[in-house]
């Protein structure tokens, strides 16, 4: 009796594995990775839209960072590699030769929106009014001083500056597999560094290098987690200065404030005006192989981009996204439509 | 020291060696009640580090399992839910056509506004609502216009009565009325603008927006985009397929090698060397197994990620050792006389196992097999290797659906950005799967106390 149930048990497993091996040549939902910078935003389209198409389940959506979700986008074609790759920065062309080179041919690029790199502090820390210099000279291994490149000396900011308050260094960073640090450095480290005359001296083959080269004294932490590990390291250590996206900083307003760069605030209307500095456009990966495979995920890309999901007004505008302009929607649009590959 | 030694001597001639015991009396007296002092020490810590992480998690965790809600009387009005008659299977019509008459039926009826409805409930109880229509269309979570379209799917009826509806309100709402942000704060740090926050106000003194229980938590999948509608049946879920394969897998296969291991394998180097791995197994931390199902069973299994089935398989891996460890101790604890009774009246060897030995290892083996299961429950490390830590807004309806599971969902509502709402709804989910683990491991306990002989 009780053998009998035994190998009745074995028997059930076996099939339910072979029928597992069977289920697994179909994929009815489409599946997302990468950046959690634009995760929020993909999250809300995908709900919406499994809300919306009575006919297709809703996307399902990882996080991994830019550079995670681009590398599992690249590792082949197939139900068991992931549709559609989030990013907050454009693909590189190594990434791209990956991914060719796996046999991901077909890449679409779908610009969804901006999205602003804020600078912010503890509520009841210093209120910064940084320069782009002011973080190139906090992070940096060597400084210029007197003509000369020293080890950075400076331990509190007020010694950047006269006008930074007196609180020591301490800078919260994305880690090199967000996106978020690519814009960063571009936008903030090499236009500040580059505005000193002893930077622009250099040959310009080692001007990057030099700019990029970080302390490794403990002053400058990276951070390989989301936003919310930066605002725990913030509520840990009074003095520290994050890095946050500006939909991040919009829900957490009651802990953390701004800092302003270059003299302007961060807000939506200036990153669409194009005064704020640090701003980058979002953008996700559609495998143009899977169209047709995988149901909806034209559909999904078509409904991410439209004016009703991602324009004025619209669920994830109000979730801090900064919408396209429309001629720009339109040619997204066509590249959808068109399946334009990159 | 010195009169122990005077009085000892004085009152009779002690040999050395007495002499010796009496002079290292004082310190081992010394070192007993020192070391009795540091293990009560030890306990006391322990004790007071579990009580500070229970009364953090519960003080945090236990109001959000209420949660504000608003009491509206939602008019289904028929010239806002303009749709067709719900179609009905038709005689020899086939099924397929019918699902897909169905289908855009339902279409349909996902196009009708629904948010028109509780708006203009709304503008019932808040008479200045018409005047500010951004902060109005804001109170109501966005979920909750699909459970109005559910209603109305499900019972087209309804079209043209009034129906009195519970709405959860948005989340910012609820931090508010919970007091989750520093209500002294000025108004461009917080979320509610000025007019909600006087509404809000006062349609709590009136009772239209209330503190109930949150069924929500306990029925809704995770949402991001109608934060106050994020709960825990999709996790859930997720983890009763895994821990349903665990059982169907680990169990059977535990017990059945650690039997044939303990009863019929011959001792030799051979099966030493099974013995030593699996104990080696038993210690490989669950990361180790997380890469290892990513590569094998989604690498070359060509298994879907995100999906419990290949969850169930990492954990069953996971579990295997515990089981079949559990299970063996519990057989070598069953006296050999009742096997060599047994044999000696003319049983099998098989027999004598599974007539005799099995039915009194039960308990014992039942207690291995719920703590496996209990442990595996509580994974979640090499679950976030085969992508279940992705954001999953429905309820798998089976194993190969992708899903997450309760302690990722834990990790995954940690790193919301709403940190005010998901403090508390994280605390609340750890609430939950404390809960569930306390229950199966309670379970082994009865299970061992109730069955268990002693011999």
């Amino acid at each position: 009796m009780k053998i009998k149930n035994l190998t009745k048990l074995v028997l059930a497993t076996a099939v339910s594995l072979s029928f597992a091996a069977q289920a697994q040549a179909t994929r009815d939902t489409i599946q997302i990775a990468g950046s959690s910078t634009v995760l929020p935003f993909s999250s809300i389209a995908a709900e919406e839209f499994g809300n919306s198409f009575a006919q297709f389940k809703t996307p399902v959506v990882g996080s991994g960072g830019s550079g995670g979700g681009l590398r599992q986008f690249c590792q082949g074609v197939g139900t068991n590699t992931i549709d559609i790759a989030n990013s907050s920065r454009a693909i590189r062309p190594a990434e791209l030769d990956s991914c060719k080179a796996n046999g991901v041919t077909e890449v679409i690029e779908v610009k969804i929106g901006y999205d602003g790199i804020v600078f912010a502090s503890r509520i009841d820390a210093g209120t910064f009014a940084l320069q782009p210099v002011h973080v190139f000279l906090a992070q940096a291994a060597q400084v210029p001083q007197n003509g000369q490149m020293v080890a950075n000396p400076y331990t509190r900011w007020s010694q950047i500056d006269k006008s930074l308050p007196d609180q020591a260094i301490l800078l919260a960073i994305p880690g090199s597999n967000h996106g978020t640090r690519e814009v960063y450095e571009e936008k903030v480290i090499l236009d500040g560094c580059k505005t000193l005359p002893e930077v622009k001296a250099m040959p310009s083959a080692d001007q990057n290098n030099f700019c990029l080269a970080m302390r490794t004294d403990g002053r400058v932490v990276e951070i390989a987690g989301d936003y919310t590990e930066t605002l725990a390291r913030l509520q840990a250590q009074k003095d520290a200065v994050g890095v946050f996206g500006l939909s991040f900083y919009e829900s957490n307003r009651d802990r953390i404030k701004v800092a302003t760069v270059s003299g302007i605030v961060p807000t939506i209307d200036n990153i669409i005006a194009g005064t704020y500095p640090v701003s980058r456009p979002l953008f996700f990966y559609v495998k143009g192989q899977h169209i047709g495979v995988i149901p909806g995920l034209q559909e999904y890309a078509e409904f991410h981009v439209s004016e009703a999901t991602s324009g004025f007004g619209s669920p994830l505008e109000a979730a801090g996204l900064i919408p396209l302009a429309d001629a720009e929607r339109a040619e997204v649009l066509q590249t959808i439509r068109s399946k334009k590959s990159l | 020291m010195k009169t122990v030694q005077t009085s000892a001597s004085s009152t009779y001639s002690a040999s050395p060696v007495q002499q010796q015991v009496v002079r290292s009396l004082k310190k081992r007296h010394r070192q007993e009640k020192l070391f009795r002092f540091a293990g009560m020490t030890a306990v006391g810590i322990s004790l007071l580090l579990v009580a500070l992480l229970f009364i953090n998690i519960f003080s945090k965790g236990l109001p959000a399992f209420w949660q504000h809600g608003i009491e509206l009387e939602i008019h289904f009005d028929p010239a806002v839910v303009k749709i067709s008659e719900q179609p009905v299977l038709q005689a020899g019509e086939s099924p397929q056509a019918f699902e897909q008459r169905h289908l855009a039926w339902r279409s349909e009826v996902g196009m009708v506004n629904f948010n028109r409805l509780i708006q203009d409930a709304l503008l019932k109880v808040i008479p200045d609502g018409a005047q500010h229509r951004r902060d109005l269309a804001r109170i109501v979570t966005s979920g909750e216009r699909f459970a109005l379209r559910d209603r109305v799917i499900a019972n087209p009826a309804i079209i043209g009565q009034t129906q009195k509806l519970f709405l959860l309100t948005d989340a910012n709402i609820d931090v508010w009325l919970k007091g989750n942000i520093d209500r002294s704060l000025p108004d461009e740090k917080q979320q509610l603008s000025p007019k909600m926050r006087e509404w809000v106000e006062s349609l709590k003194a009136e009772g239209v927006i209330q503190n109930r229980f949150s069924w929500a938590l306990f029925m809704n999948p995770d949402s991001r985009s109608s934060l106050a509608s994020a709960g825990l049946a999709g996790a859930f879920m997720g983890s009763l397929y895994m821990m349903l394969i665990v059982i169907l897998l680990a169990v059977p296969m535990g017990v059945a090698a650690a039997i044939y291991l303990e009863e019929f394998a011959p001792k030799n180097k051979f099966t030493d060397l099974v013995e030593v791995n699996i104990n080696n197994l038993a210690a490989v931390p669950s990361i180790v197994f997380g890469l290892l199902g990513a590569s094998i069973f989604i690498g070359w299994f060509n298994l879907p990620m995100s999906a419990p089935f290949v969850g169930g398989l990492v954990l069953s891996l996971m579990t295997l050792p515990t089981v079949i460890i559990a299970t063996r101790s519990t057989l070598k604890a069953i006296p050999p006389s009742i096997r060599q009774a047994a044999l000696g009246l003319g049983a099998s060897k098989t027999q004598a196992v599974f007539h005799h030995v099995l039915p009194l290892a039960i308990p014992g083996i039942l207690t291995g097999a719920i703590i496996g299961v209990a442990q595996a429950l509580g994974e979640s490390a090499p679950l976030l290797l085969i992508g279940m830590k992705s954001f999953v807004a429905s309820v798998p309806s089976s194993a190969m659906e992708q899903s997450t599971a309760l302690p990722v969902q834990i990790y995954l509502w940690q790193g919301n950005e709403l940190r005010n709402f998901f403090e508390a709804r994280t605390s609340a989910a750890i609430i939950v799967l404390l809960g569930l683990m306390l229950t199966l491991n309670g379970l082994a306990i009865w299970l061992r106390r109730r069955f268990e002989v002693r011999w």
